[in-house]
């Protein structure tokens, strides 16, 4: 079955370049984790063809392939959620650290009473 | 319950601080800082610089303010809890809270931290509505505003008019609360939900405003929206605890 051929690949080349961003530290492992999960299930069902079956089944879903897009997607989705939640735990973590920044500038700048200003960070990134 | 901190046994000569934040405001803070420092001058006034692109730090710094300086944007709740943690910080009895954009008549300072430093509240927000006063603003906003105010009164059980005025007055109780757990994008509303959560007494002082005097509103028509829902969605979520900064005397 083509589609199924084609979730194998997909898989298989999702699993690679995951596997390569490991390899490079580009990806912390805890998510590394997910990715290779949802990855790994990919495949797993695109390969073992009466799992599909009994899946689809299961999810009273007429068409197997479309059993696997389901589950790819529930883990997409789960995946997107947890992101929003780091990402706004990140937010919360960067005002703080903002805060603290701003305070302990101004409390050096009035110890070395220096009323020039340091660059900003963004300029620094440049 | 918060246990009042030392500061407050020596009302009798309190020091109380102006926390400003501005984003941008170059053209206009300097005349703010000016006016704050006019109408009382033992206020201290600290412009809290918002990661701003043009001189607004350096310009308030040369009016003769102190300037937090942020290296990053934070958006205005973020702006204002550095003022918070700042008057935390260096013991100040009372805070006020002006826009950076010259909307607030520093002439008013005086009615607003009446009830402070008369012990009637913890928290003294700045009603356009109310008293001798009246207030034209656009339907749209209107209908808004009054909307929070039904909401907020609703959840702090207690009747309030004006609900997105930025124009404020605390205690060093107040101060506490804010400088641990401050709402971030558009805070007005929800910071009062903050202030009800951390046991603060409320209460609405009439004041006039000015209109802008530079710069524009931070709320767009298109952005209109999103305050509304965001603000109805935290006033949904102020109904339940959330971690906050741990402060410690």
């Amino acid at each position: 079955m083509p589609v199924q051929l084609f979730a194998a690949l997909a898989s298989v080349v999702l699993l690679g370049i995951v596997i390569e961003l490991i390899r490079t530290r580009r990806l912390r492992e805890r998510y590394a984790l997910l990715w290779l999960a949802t990855a790994g299930a990919i495949l797993f069902f695109a390969i073992w063809r009466s799992g599909l079956h009994n899946l689809s089944k299961a999810l009273g879903v007429a068409y197997p392939p479309n059993a696997l897009f389901v589950l790819a997607m529930l883990f997409v989705l789960v995946l997107l959620l947890h992101f929003s939640t780091v990402i706004s735990k990140l937010t919360d973590r960067t005002t703080h650290l903002t805060q603290r920044l701003a305070l302990l500038d101004e409390r050096l700048r009035e110890l070395e009473d220096k009323p020039t200003p340091r660059p900003k960070l963004h300029e620094v990134n440049r | 319950m918060v246990a009042l901190p030392a500061a407050d046994a020596h009302l009798d000569a309190p020091r109380c601080l102006a926390i400003v934040p501005a984003f941008n405001e170059a053209a206009s803070i300097a005349e703010v800082v000016a006016e704050l420092r006019d109408a009382d001058p033992n206020l201290e006034v600290l412009v809290v610089d918002d990661g701003s692109t043009d001189a607004t730090g350096s310009v308030a710094e040369a009016a003769g303010a102190k300037v937090l300086r942020l290296p990053l944007n934070l958006g205005i709740g973020g702006a204002v809890q550095a003022g918070y943690l700042y008057a935390f910080e260096r013991g100040f009895d009372l805070a006020v809270q002006v826009d950076g954009d010259g909307q607030h008549d520093a002439k008013q300072l005086g009615r607003l931290i009446d009830p402070i430093l008369g012990g009637r509240a913890d928290l003294a927000i700045g009603t356009r509505f109310g008293g001798d006063i009246t207030y034209r603003a656009p339907f749209a906003r209107r209908v808004g505003i009054a909307l929070f105010a039904a909401l907020v009164s609703l959840r702090v059980r207690q009747r309030l008019t004006d609900t997105t005025s930025g124009f404020r007055a605390v205690n060093r109780r107040g101060i506490r609360v804010f400088a641990a757990d401050y709402p971030h994008d558009y805070p007005e509303v929800e910071s009062i939900v903050t202030a009800a959560r951390g046991e603060l007494q409320v209460c609405e002082v009439p004041v006039l405003m000015r209109a802008r005097a530079a710069g524009r509103s931070s709320i767009t028509t298109f952005r209109s929206f999103y305050y509304v829902a965001k603000v109805l969605l935290a006033l949904f979520v102020g109904l339940f605890p959330r971690e906050h900064l741990v402060i410690q005397d």
